[in-house]
């Protein structure tokens, strides 16, 4: 018991100084944001001036965007901190190795949480979607696929950080891990903004969460391996 | 030349069981012709998931007891189970164009699933090939090979159950195989093809095992060439041109 708790203050301690360095100036984020948004821009060009095609791939493309931008946020929350060899010096501390690992995840979780919650407007906003009414379940999905790609994504970025060719690296290897996770989301939106016609969005919110905890104590096992030398 | 013979035997074991299944087996009543892929298909398929299998046990027992024969073992698996994933969906989209009309059909669990799969791997052997030291390489890629390994069921539910909320049965199943003249034969056929397969899958294993450990070889010879030639570089202080541009 004291255990967790020990590793629940290290995690907390690394997700508050992520979050600080974010305020005062390292833009992980900001950037990021920015490229989201871009995108969602771009899929408007490749997809439209037909409205209604855009509200209908709506759902898919808000999680694709969600998923360029996570690529960015979660490769920065690494490079930053490997950098400065702060990774080293962090590897160094007498502390759990897993707790490192939810640190990192949740200042990841920080992150993705900002950039689903600005890019959904977003989508509101240029693809024509009324989200009134489906606020909760839309948070729901939000949140259990910010916290998977959190999850998994610090677990890739630990791999690839210290890599040569690490922006194509964490892509390929981290794309194909997160398809479930992107069409469980998709099909959550789909069926949130949906009114959810066949009842199908909890058995999508259960996917998530099962996603979410099967990875996360994966790469809590493991990232300590991804630290020795 | 044990080996050598397992591959003879191998080879030959294939060539007899696809003139079996091309000349003797009778066409099946609903697919025709096109049914006889389904051999050398499913005997990669399930090959396939074998390699991925070994792979994932094997990067668990690198962890565990730092052999670097565990991680030789772990990239054998993979690459053979690239290679026979990529004939399983060549295969699979051979007989899906007379059969369902289409190369692709995303509405078949397994053929996403197995797509997804290759990905998986590829990346993984992507990811070995781009790291140098073979004690850090072969952690590092122990632990993304037990992650991928633990995605797998996941994917595979979740592509199923993407298909199976909305969309009725898949069209057509390779498994159901219709010819009462002969209907023991198809069994005969599969099996023998499986076997066979299975003797070059094993031979494949190990000549990969074997060049995995003649590479090892190598890079150690090449670190400690560069290191001895650090040395001599230091020792002798040379006044005249050096051996070559860097």
């Amino acid at each position: 018991m004291t255990a967790l708790r020990a590793d629940a203050a290290v995690a907390w301690a690394i997700a508050r100084k992520d979050a600080l360095a974010e305020l005062r100036g390292r833009q992980a984020v900001g950037s990021t944001l920015f490229f989201a948004g871009l995108v969602l821009l771009l899929f408007g060009f490749a997809l439209g001036p037909d409205s209604r095609r855009l509200t209908e791939a709506a759902p898919g493309l808000l999680w694709l965007a969600i998923v360029f931008g996570g690529l960015l946020t979660v490769a920065r929350l690494h490079q930053l901190e490997a950098d400065d060899g702060a990774l080293e010096e962090l590897a160094r501390y007498p502390v759990a190795r897993r707790a490192i690992y939810l640190g990192k995840a949740l200042a990841g979780l920080g992150a993705m949480l900002v950039l689903g919650g600005l890019l959904l407007p977003v989508v509101a906003i240029l693809y024509g979607i009324d989200l009134a009414g489906a606020w909760l379940p839309l948070i729901a999905t939000l949140v259990l696929g910010a916290i998977g790609f959190a999850a998994v994504g610090t677990f890739y970025a630990g791999v690839t950080v210290r890599m040569r060719a690490r922006e194509v690296m964490l892509p390929l290897l981290m794309l194909p891990v997160i398809a479930p996770l992107l069409l469980a989301a998709v099909k959550a939106t789909t069926a949130a903004l949906g009114g959810d016609p066949f009842g199908e969005l909890g058995s999508w919110l259960q996917l998530l969460a099962g996603f979410d905890v099967v990875m996360l104590v994966a790469g809590a096992a493991t990232y300590g391996y991804l630290l020795e030398e | 030349m044990g080996v050598r013979l397992l591959g003879i035997i191998g080879l030959v074991g294939v060539a007899a069981a696809t003139a079996f299944g091309l000349f003797v087996v009778p066409a099946d009543l609903n697919q025709g012709d096109a049914q006889r892929i389904m051999y050398p298909h499913v005997a990669s398929a399930w090959l396939a998931y074998g390699s991925f299998g070994v792979t994932a046990l094997a990067s668990i027992g690198y962890l565990w007891k730092r052999d670097l024969r565990l991680d030789a073992i772990a990239v054998a698996g993979a690459e053979i189970g690239v290679i026979f994933t990529a004939f399983a969906i060549w295969g699979g989209m051979m007989w899906g164009r007379p059969v369902w009309g289409v190369f692709w059909q995303w509405e078949d669990p397994r053929l996403t699933t197995t797509a997804l799969l290759l990905a998986l791997y590829v990346g993984y052997l992507l990811f070995r090939r781009l790291t140098d030291d073979p004690a850090r390489r072969a952690a590092r890629a122990a632990v993304v090979g037990i992650v991928a390994a633990v995605d797998i069921p996941i994917v595979h539910f979740s592509v199923e159950w993407w298909r199976g909320l909305h969309q009725g049965p898949t069209i057509g199943s390779p498994d159901r195989v219709l010819n009462p003249s002969a209907p023991g034969q198809f069994i005969i056929a599969l099996v023998g093809m499986v076997a066979a397969f299975t003797l070059v899958w094993l031979y494949l294993m190990i000549r990969r095992y074997q060049l995995a450990r003649i590479e090892w070889q190598i890079e150690e010879h090449g670190r400690l060439g560069r290191i001895s030639a650090a040395r001599r570089k230091a020792s002798v202080p040379t006044g005249g041109q050096p051996e070559g541009a860097r």
